[in-house]
């Protein structure tokens, strides 16, 4: 036998590297440049190929895979088109730190450069919106590349990587190589192991609060089940309170006492007052990003905070900290639920009761109370009643990008990390449906629910053909207002009512739609008939619309206007005219 | 509060890192004010880029994070802040000129410790090196005896003492 002949080709290759990374799915779209792996696809069983309509939304899936498993989330698009449309998702999932290898068809190595049919620089495009990129130039190189780019994308602060590979290094041959465990990088080496004496610095910080607060992000969901299990056992043995932020939920179980509930933009008003005037703020895993801090210069002014994040890069980046400890989250807890065991520091028990008594008083403000009369749906009222009919199932929940973004936030609860899928840093319209695919591919039994708008679900509608296809019974539960509600807040609040082009024109017939893809389609326009619809949705096993008619003049509160300070919230409607928004808030997104 | 730094990043010797130093600068709004970069250990495929940057201290160690989170980047090093180092440049400077003027261009060349690498009847290319405020003041000078182009390297720089970075 000739060596030409044992040899493998690069695609071949490439399967073999991916099922050795113990991949299951790629998510996917085919086109000229990848047609070697599609082939080498088609040889095997072990890898399942799921056909998205669009390669945005083949991102977001992989991204609903990622978010809903721990694992990589595998992306496979073609050249050109199919690598500018996968942009979006892959921004999206640098910003809220997902882990994704997106494999990229590029033509032919010698044609590079030549403006060829369907090129385009891939790895110069992406270069800004991944945590790393690779051009493969070799075949000899392929199977290694593969490796590294998934340790890459799941080691330290986790990250979408591209690997372009043109089509004559899918075709060249090569002997495989089995990966070299463990994967080393010769020069990205993530520090994961924070320093102890930081560690007992925090706890004496901690043990000597008055007012203290956990603040905690994303960076605990990506750090695994168990660092959300120590977040809990660490909380209450402190019995500090504690807010997530939006990428954070699930990380600590919603209905326990010491969850003084989201903070930020359209946060509660006892986790942002208890921000304001805290004395200790223990952030772990969250970046002070603009929509958490408000007014940066009046942002927790009176207080020592301690900052524990994976990326140093996100330490000081914003928000001045005290003490800065680098490491995972899931290391970090354990080290202070070790320290604090061994110490066990007598805290100031009087002033947390007073703290406690003081954040009870803020909650006594019911800031999400809302009144649902009349014959209209209130969006929080119907988040409210489907919230009480999942709860007692294995159910995932996923968002676009809006009011109904933050309503669900707000009025669904989170009791386990891992349950909740939505575009934070980015804010991608459209994220949520092709999202949820991704969640049901990977748990087939569960009740996967995308909370959308009759605005965002039209950015990715194509993907009810994907639903269609492999049968996901995906639920999509409309809230249309027939307005881009957020931009329609917004222009009410901010522009002097002025609705330019923020309202929904020409919506499609849902159920129609619906039906048109094969999917069952339901209309809900009556209060009384909610609950009705909600049970009729969650029985249906295949994929179901929902358009639940809503309030169209519905704000979403509370709200800190855009550059205004954590205790300048407007809390409903009535709030608006005493305050204009300043100069400096405008210019703000 | 802004002030000059200079950093020096030990970087693969990869296509594409350039872009990916540059591409940061420009996309997170930083300043270059000088950047050398050059393959420094062929056998292990290293660069050295050095950078001038400006910004406030806060800004500065952003930098620094960012940089340090690039995934072909070893090392990164913040001269200005890590103790005594020191910082030269080149610069090739043209000067078309004659009689007097031409006398003189020669002569301060001589006080800067120039080296003549190229004349004609009419000109002369001076290559001069040393710290930016003497490649300044020497090109200032310059201009007015007949200067035409000045190519510079930027800044390259290294820590004194026998330690490596």
């Amino acid at each position: 036998m000739k060596p030409e002949e044992s040899a493998t080709t690069g695609a071949d290759l490439l399967v073999k590297a991916l099922i050795d990374e113990e991949v299951e799915v790629v998510f996917g779209y085919p086109g000229g440049a990848v047609l070697p792996i599609y082939d080498s696809l088609f040889k095997q069983n072990r890898l399942r190929h799921v056909l998205v309509r669009h390669e945005q939304a083949a991102v977001h899936a992989a991204e609903g895979y990622a978010r809903s498993t721990g694992k990589v989330g595998v992306v496979l698009v073609t050249s050109g088109p199919g690598a500018t449309n996968a942009v979006t998702g892959l921004t999206d999932a640098l910003m809220d730190s997902i882990p994704i290898v997106c494999l990229t068809g590029q033509v032919p190595t010698h044609l590079i450069g030549n403006d060829a049919f369907q090129e385009a620089d891939t790895t110069g495009i992406t270069r800004p919106c991944t945590k790393h990129n690779y051009l493969v130039k070799a075949v000899a190189d392929l199977p290694r590349t593969v490796h590294e780019a998934f340790y890459v994308a799941r080691s330290g602060r986790p990250g979408p990587v591209v690997i372009d590979l043109p089509k004559d290094v899918l075709m060249n041959k090569h002997d495989y190589e089995a990966p070299q465990k463990p994967i080393e990088h010769k020069s990205y080496k993530p520090v994961t192991k924070p320093d102890r004496r930081l560690l007992e610095e925090a706890v004496e910080i901690m043990a000597k609060a008055k007012r203290p607060i956990f603040y905690t992000g994303g960076g605990v969901i990506n750090s695994g089940p168990k660092a959300s299990r120590l977040l809990a056992q660490f909380v209450h043995m402190t019995g500090f309170p504690i807010t997530n932020t939006l990428m954070g939920l699930g990380a600590f179980p919603a209905s326990d006492p010491q969850f003084v509930g989201m903070l930020g933009m359209h946060g509660t008003y006892e986790a942002n007052l208890a921000m304001y005037n805290c004395d200790v703020l223990i952030d772990i895993g969250a970046r002070f990003d603009d929509r958490i801090t408000g007014k940066l210069a009046e942002f927790s002014p009176n207080s020592k905070k301690i900052h524990i994040d994976i990326d140093p890069s996100s330490i000081n980046k914003n928000v001045r900290v005290d003490l800065p400890i680098v490491g995972d989250a899931r290391r970090a807890l354990k080290g202070l639920i070790d320290i604090w065991q061994k110490r066990m520091p007598r805290t100031d028990q009087k002033a947390l009761d007073a703290w406690w008594k003081q954040i009870g008083e803020w909650r006594g403000r019911n800031c999400l109370a809302y009144k649902q009369d009349g014959e209209t749906i209130k969006p929080q009222y119907a988040l409210e009643r489907l919230y009480h009919h999942i709860k007692d199932r294995d159910h995932y929940i996923t968002t676009e990008v809006g009011q109904h973004q933050m309503w669900a936030a707000q009025f669904l609860k989170f009791e386990q990390p891992n349950r909740w899928m939505t575009s934070g840093g980015l804010g991608t319209m459209g994220y949520g449906f092709p999202a949820a695919l991704g969640v049901q591919i990977a748990h087939p039994d569960a009740l996967v629910i995308d909370v959308a708008g009759e605005a965002s679900i039209m950015m990715n509608i194509q993907e009810l053909s994907t639903a269609a296809q492999y049968r996901l019974p995906v639920k999509i539960f409309i809230l249309n207002n027939q307005y881009m509600g957020m931009v329609r807040q917004w222009q009410e609040l901010l522009h002097g009512g002025r609705y330019s082009e923020s309202y929904s024109e020409a919506l499609p017939d849902f159920v129609k739609l619906a039906d048109a893809f094969g999917a069952t389609g339901l209309r809900c326009t009556d209060p009384a008939k909610l609950d009705e619809t909600i049970q009729q949705m969650i029985a249906i096993k295949g994929p179901v619309i929902v358009d639940v008619a809503v309030d169209k003049a519905e704000n979403c509160f509370p709200m800190i206007p855009s550059g205004a300070a954590h205790y300048d919230m407007l809390l409903g409607p009535a709030d608006r005219a005493a305050r204009a928004v300043s100069e400096e808030g405008m210019v703000l997104v | 509060m802004a002030s000059s730094h200079t950093i020096s990043v030990l970087v693969d010797n990869e296509p594409g890192i350039l872009a990916r130093v540059v591409g940061l600068f420009t996309g997170r709004g930083y300043n270059i004010e000088s950047l050398t970069v050059a393959e420094t250990n062929a056998a292990e495929k290293l660069s050295r880029i050095t950078i001038v940057t400006t910004g406030t201290p806060m800004v500065i160690e952003q930098i620094k994070a960012q940089l340090d989170r690039l995934v072909p980047v070893h090392k990164v090093h913040d001269l200005t802040l890590e103790g005594a180092h020191i910082e030269r440049e080149l610069a090739l400077v043209k000067v078309r000129s004659s009689g007097e003027r031409r006398v003189e261009a020669l002569r301060l060349a001589d006080v800067f410790r120039a080296k003549v690498i190229d004349a004609k009847t009419d000109s002369f290319v001076f290559e001069v090196t040393g710290t930016t405020e003497k490649v300044d003041s020497f090109i200032g000078l310059m201009s007015a005896l007949g200067l035409v182009d000045i190519g510079r390297t930027g800044i390259v720089a290294m820590t004194r003492g026998g330690e490596a970075l």
